[in-house]
């Protein structure tokens, strides 16, 4: 193998895992602040469709980019509105709104689609997506408010009894989540493959919910785990052209395997749960209990 | 409450019902949106021909997106239950799903398409896309620089394992250095994962690309990397000008017609049809004239007629499989039966066909 060759696979994998390091860093965050929004791959749909069409009517990337982290922001502040003031069930209100961001992408994209556009360069998204996770762990981990976040996300009554807002919090968090969930989306649809098609994540949004729970909550991780998946998906498509014999379907479902080994594991030790789990998780929280 | 929506809806149900008893309901049941400009646009592109050459005499229905799983039984189900005189299911992996169905409404007519198994009121039609991909290979043998053709494969099924020997065949014929990378990628729809093939088959030195999934994600990755393409099931070359040599296209159009007239005439019966450009059923694109010699074009065209008039026949003898054992004699051509379960690579392709 010659360097280009390896510089080749390196940029490919780069490019498709971006995406995926992006919606689930977003997701990491709602779920460390105590919230599971299964809407990931709905706001991603959206977050696709919005940026293209603005890209289409005006031509500006920036405007694109913008418009569709707002979508974003409102697609998720929809489902933040239902979880934490109507106390709805966020499992069946986020797939909810995966369901409703499906429809609601193909219906506006409807026109749109077979549209041609110059797709931008992905590098500084990709650059960006490691500054962000990097951003994230240090949030967490360095600063008070990452501290009061996951507080609220182990414990909202302890959090609630210390006089943080637990609901703001969660909002701000959700709002985050989509925002992310929205760039992974428009990365796709402007950069990664620069087109309008239904359906266009494929599924990358539930692989982004495997990758949360694969790297046990922990932002590197997610990094990691995404890196895993991407890199070893485009590996076996240079094993595959290259001649070689490679159970290409066995590494497909890898990362899926992995989630549910990790869920097996935590819901079998209960120190596991609080080793990384926020305990917290999917419990709504009922305000002057 | 409940009482009166029960009401309204047996009064909706019969009023429709008579008032819409008279023309025929044809359902269609797509694997991915009609808007892939690919695989599935194309069977719609037919649908409305239908519409247009039947008028009033029909009404259609489409579900789209319907994963070849026990979904595809759902809806199938649903098409059925609501009514559908016949009802195409347009994917391969539909085969199982279809019978299933099928067995318990013999009234209605099914038609599967690429499959091979039929029942008395299910049928099956095919294009002969291998003959477009043998123009195709043809011209990547004369237009390859690096003697490597990147191909970019869905699932292992026949129709796939076909097209590739007919294309390899082809171009080893012209260019008998030519070397093939194949990449499966087991999906038929997700334009991130067939540009990443794409991008993988152009890094490892591919400066042809030909896609067998349907959207037109890999003739963009050539474009962008400045190497060729070839498009899938329709015309692509707006998404790709500097890339796009040609197409090979579906045209099942006058197909459905066909169809829908014997089921409002109540002449349906069951049987298979495999078509091909003697009959329109696969059209090629126009040819780059931007990127291709005009003789070579030239080619390309007496091929076409070749294979129309069935003077040329991409799979004919002598055909060697990998192991090296003569499959097609000299002077023979294969048999259907052979091409419609081929599932081996022929001699001179590397690797083998996943199982």
């Amino acid at each position: 193998m010659n360097l280009d060759l390896i510089l080749g696979i390196l940029q490919i994998v780069l490019i498709a895992t971006t995406p995926l390091v992006f919606a689930g860093i977003g997701e990491l965050v709602t779920e460390k602040s105590g919230v599971l929004n299964l809407g990931v791959e709905g706001m991603m749909l959206v977050g696709a469709v919005s940026a293209f069409i603005i890209l289409v009517i005006t031509g500006s990337y920036f405007l694109a980019f913008f418009v569709s982290i707002l979508s974003g922001i409102i697609m998720s502040g929809l489902f933040a509105f239902l979880v934490l003031f109507l106390m709805s069930n966020q499992i069946a209100t986020g797939l909810a709104l995966t369901i409703f961001g499906i429809g609601l992408s193909s219906m506006l994209g409807k026109q749109y689609i077979g549209t041609p556009i110059d797709g931008l360069s992905p590098w500084f998204f990709v650059i960006f997506s490691f500054l962000i996770v990097f951003l994230v762990s240090y949030f967490f981990y360095k600063t008070k408010a990452g501290l009061i976040l996951r507080a609220v996300g182990e414990s909202h009554n302890s959090a609630h009894a210390l006089g943080y807002s637990v609901i703001k919090i969660r909002f701000l968090s959700i709002l985050f989540g989509g925002s992310m969930c929205a760039l992974a989306g428009s990365y796709i649809s402007i950069c990664y493959a620069p087109m309008w098609q239904e359906g266009m994540t494929a599924g990358r949004g539930w692989i982004a919910l495997a990758l949360v729970v694969f790297a046990t909550w922990k932002p590197e991780r997610v990094l990691i785990g995404a890196y895993i998946f991407g890199g070893v998906t485009i590996l076996q498509m240079n094993l595959q052209a290259l001649g070689l014999r490679f159970p290409g379907q066995f590494f497909s479902m890898a990362p899926y395997v992995a989630t549910i080994i990790v869920l097996v594991l935590i819901s079998s030790n209960k120190l596991r749960i609080k080793l990384s789990a926020p305990a917290s998780l999917t419990i709504p929280f009922y305000k002057g209990r | 409450m409940i009482r009166i929506i029960t009401f309204l809806s047996t009064f909706l149900v019969f009023a429709f019902g008579s008032a819409y008893a008279d023309p025929k309901k044809v359902g269609f049941i797509y694997i991915g949106p009609p808007g892939d400009h690919g695989w599935t646009y194309m069977h719609d592109v037919g649908r409305k021909y239908m519409e247009s050459q039947l008028g009033d005499s029909i009404t259609t229905t489409y579900l789209e997106n319907i994963p070849e799983n026990a979904d595809a039984v759902r809806a199938i189900r649903k098409l059925a239950d609501s009514g559908h005189d016949l009802i195409f299911t347009t994917s391969f992996n539909y085969m199982d799903q279809t019978h299933e169905v099928a067995k318990d409404f013999p009234d209605i007519k099914f038609e599967h398409a690429t499959g091979y198994i039929q029942a008395d009121n299910v049928a099956t039609y095919s294009a002969r896309f291998y003959e477009g991909r043998m123009i195709e290979g043809h011209i990547a043998g004369h237009m390859t620089e690096t003697n490597t053709i990147g191909y970019i494969a869905s699932f292992p099924i026949p129709e796939v394992v076909r097209g590739i020997n007919a294309f390899y065949l082809a171009a080893s014929k012209v260019n008998p250095d030519i070397k093939m990378k194949i990449i499966w990628v087991f999906t038929w729809y997700d334009p991130g994962k067939e540009a990443d093939a794409a991008n993988t088959l152009i890094n490892q030195g591919a400066d042809i690309i030909v896609q067998h999934t349907d959207t037109y994600a890999p003739c963009q990755a050539a474009q962008k990397a400045g190497v060729y393409a070839f498009g899938q099931a329709s015309n692509q070359e707006e998404f790709c000008p500097d890339a796009h040599l040609t197409s090979i296209e579906d045209i099942w159009g006058p197909y459905y017609a066909e169809r829908a007239k014997a089921v409002v005439d109540g002449t349906w019966s069951s049987g298979d049809t495999w078509d091909g450009m003697d009959k329109g059923m696969v059209v090629m694109s126009p040819y780059n004239t931007k990127l291709m010699p005009a003789s070579l074009i030239q080619e390309a065209v007496n091929m076409e007629v070749g294979i129309k008039d069935g003077t040329i026949h991409p799979f004919t003898g002598p055909i060697y499989n990998q192991a090296g054992e003569l499959v097609v004699p000299e002077g023979e051509v294969a048999p259907d039966g052979m091409l419609l379960g081929m599932n081996f690579y022929v001699q001179g392709i590397d690797g083998e066909v996943p199982q």
